[in-house]
């Protein structure tokens, strides 16, 4: 393509984008101190909201940018708060333990990744389920667990009530910026490009060179990893560990409902899903069975009426993206039009293509 | 030990039920419904309903509730996952999956968290068995379960390969466009299929429901349990399904056998080994896994 004046333009960053990036920085800073302003109840909450944003996001990596629904996450979330007790039983600093654990979860889901990424659509999302019932069994076996009696992480009791809760939210905090920093300089790198080409046509993306198996195992490994810290957050905040309270299905049910409503396949969308469901949560949590009722027919009518979520309707309408991961091609006839040919390079992906 | 296999076959019977409609709507829509297990769930509860409050004999109830699943099936292919097949091969997944939280919890808010049996209402059948040579004995529950199973399995296998509706079906199955072109209404033929899916669904919530108990979040094991067992069969001819029940329903017998909480640690595990088995001898995918004939440029 020459450069002609009238040829399209391509870009990633926008005027929005700029500003969002400042944006995104003064809010970390803001809540970093928040909890010199905030009750101890209000830290409890938006530690909770942090690591909903961690779930929605790693779901959103595997599913949205990877092609991989599954339906069985919760093993991870189970086995990050496991593995955190095993370890401060081994005499590891508590704290220590939550992070440590997420890596083994994340070594332990790369051997599984080997089997189950050759199962496809269907198969993947309830071969997973099947994985998430076993393991849920297997470590009800484990005597420190006491079966569906549970147990705690006790040596956490050593901190000051105070100490604790705020320690946790920058944690979690932390945990939250630096899994989703990673995610998007992954996704904005050469394998973004790689990870998009997949999501779109998987045949298409080995045929010119995209490392498919590759690039899904990096996601669900990093999923894993994510979900094993967020599960082993969940943990020091609640401090018991009830195996049926943390293998339950219910956790994957909250991931899918924040991405779909969300945006799946869009950066922002999940990040947007998890507040919405962080929202929903405060005002209808206590309505127990009408909220959980309410949880799962949103998700049905946002995939049959709104398969782009909230984000996604957003973007395609306005045009407008504040965290860009893909480029876009701006035709200046129409400057807000984005092209929906295909890009002669697999760098070229446009935002506006994604679908669920 | 010979009188547990026995029982762990006739059990089979029963994975067989549930796994049929499963892998009936896979094979025919391409669709692995989540909300499988809760829909039998469902269907137990109604006829748990008719014969605690109007003391209708769940097999007579049955002739309320088939009819009834098969409407449901007919409802939930035109309303939800046509349109929801549309938009791709995930996003079924994740309707049917949000579908069957709904109906999880407008059971636990509609019955409580009780767990029902229909054991009560269908007299000494539940209990009643047939002594067998060699001092096994036999539940007539059990059998008729297994035959029914048998019946049904059959029976769709004729209705497949005889009837012109049967041959509708397999053609919209191998090639929606190029069955259109000979006159064939695909969209009519997935809706009938997934009617006949939930009729079988039905039965098995009946039979589920009769010989165990159910609470409103039986779904998701039964889901599973479907899924296992029509993979293990590797569902070519509607007949590996039964394979399929049966070999799950073994394993479960094995592994109840070698540790009090094996009965469901050795169904998952013999799952995965077959699994892998398979997928390391033949490399294929789903499509390989459950013998499908490939769908072309797909």
């Amino acid at each position: 393509m020459s450069a002609v004046s009238s040829s399209p333009v391509i870009e990633r960053g926008t005027a929005t984008s700029r500003i969002a990036a400042v944006a995104v920085a003064i809010i970390i800073a803001l809540l970093a101190v928040a909890p010199q302003f905030l009750s101890a109840g209000a830290v409890d909450r938006m530690t909770a909201l942090f690591i909903y944003a961690i779930l929605a996001a790693m779901w959103n990596a595997l599913a949205g940018f990877g092609g991989l629904v599954s339906v069985g996450q919760q093993v991870f979330f189970g086995l990050g708060a496991y593995f955190a007790i095993r370890l401060a039983d081994a005499g590891l600093n508590p704290f220590a333990a939550l992070f440590v654990s997420a890596v083994v979860v994340g070594a332990v889901s790369w051997p599984l990744s080997l089997f189950m990424l050759r199962l496809r659509n269907g198969e993947f999302a309830i071969g997973m389920w099947v994985i998430a019932a076993l393991t849920h069994l297997l470590v009800n076996l484990d005597r420190l667990v006491q079966g569906e009696t549970g147990t705690s992480l006790i040596s956490l009791n050593v901190y000051h009530a105070g100490t604790r809760r705020v320690t946790i939210y920058w944690l979690a905090l932390a945990s939250m910026t630096a899994l989703l920093a990673v995610l998007f300089g992954l996704l904005r790198g050469s394998t973004g490009a790689a990870i998009r080409a997949i999501r779109d046509n998987e045949d298409a993306a080995a045929s010119v060179g995209v490392r498919v198996t590759g690039t899904k195992r990096l996601l669900f490994v990093l999923a894993a990893f994510g979900i094993g810290v967020a599960g082993a957050l969940w943990l020091a905040t609640s401090i018991t560990f009830q195996p049926k309270t943390y293998f339950n299905v219910q956790w994957t049910a909250y991931m899918i409902f924040m991405v779909l409503v969300g945006g799946i396949g869009t950066f922002e969308g999940a990040i947007l899903g998890a507040l919405v469901f962080f929202l929903i949560e405060t005002w209808f949590g206590g309505t127990g069975v009408w909220y959980l009722v309410g949880l799962g027919a949103t998700a049905v009518l946002f995939s049959l009426f709104l398969p782009r979520g909230l984000w996604g309707t957003i973007e395609e309408r306005f045009g407008l993206r504040l965290l860009p991961v893909g480029y876009r091609v701006r035709l200046p006839e129409h400057p807000a039009t984005p092209l929906n040919d295909e890009a002669p390079s697999p760098e070229r992906t446009t935002q506006h293509q994604e679908k669920a | 030990m010979s009188n547990q296999i026995i029982q762990g076959i006739l059990l089979g019977g029963y994975y067989a039920l549930i796994a049929c409609g499963l892998s009936f709507m896979f094979s025919v829509m391409r669709i692995i419904n989540l909300a499988h297990g809760s829909l039998a769930i469902f269907a137990a509860y109604v006829l748990w309903l008719l014969a605690s409050r109007f003391h209708v004999s769940p097999f007579l109830g049955l002739l309320i509730v088939l009819p009834l699943m098969a409407a449901i099936g007919w409802a939930l292919q035109r309303f939800l996952l046509e349109r929801s097949a549309r938009g791709g091969a995930l996003l079924p997944i994740l309707t049917t999956f949000g579908l069957a939280i709904v109906i999880d919890n407008m059971l636990f808010e509609q019955f409580g968290a009780d767990t029902r049996s229909l054991a009560p209402y269908i007299g000494s059948l539940s209990y009643d068995s047939w002594e067998w040579p060699g001092s096994i004995y036999v539940g007539k529950l059990a059998v008729i379960m297994f035959a029914t199973a048998v019946i049904l399995l059959g029976g769709l296998q004729l209705f497949l390969t005889r009837t012109r509706l049967g041959r509708s079906i397999r053609a919209t199955s191998e090639d929606p466009d190029t069955a259109g072109l000979v006159g064939v209404d695909a969209r009519r033929a997935n809706a009938i299929a997934a009617a006949i899916a939930m009729v079988t669904v039905g039965l098995a919530g009946a039979f589920l429901g009769m010989r165990a108990t159910f609470d409103p979040y039986a779904g998701a094991p039964q889901l599973l349990f479907a899924f296992e067992a029509a993979v293990i069969g590797g569902a070519g001819s509607l007949w590996g399904t039964l394979i399929g029940g049966i070999v799950l329903a073994l394993a479960q017998t094995v592994g109840a056998q070698v540790h009090p909480q094996g009965f469901l640690i050795g169904g998952h595990a013999v799952f995965l080994v077959v699994l892998f088995v398979r997928l390391s001898t033949s490399g294929l995918g789903l499509r390989g896994l459950l013998r499908l004939p490939s769908r072309s440029a797909s």
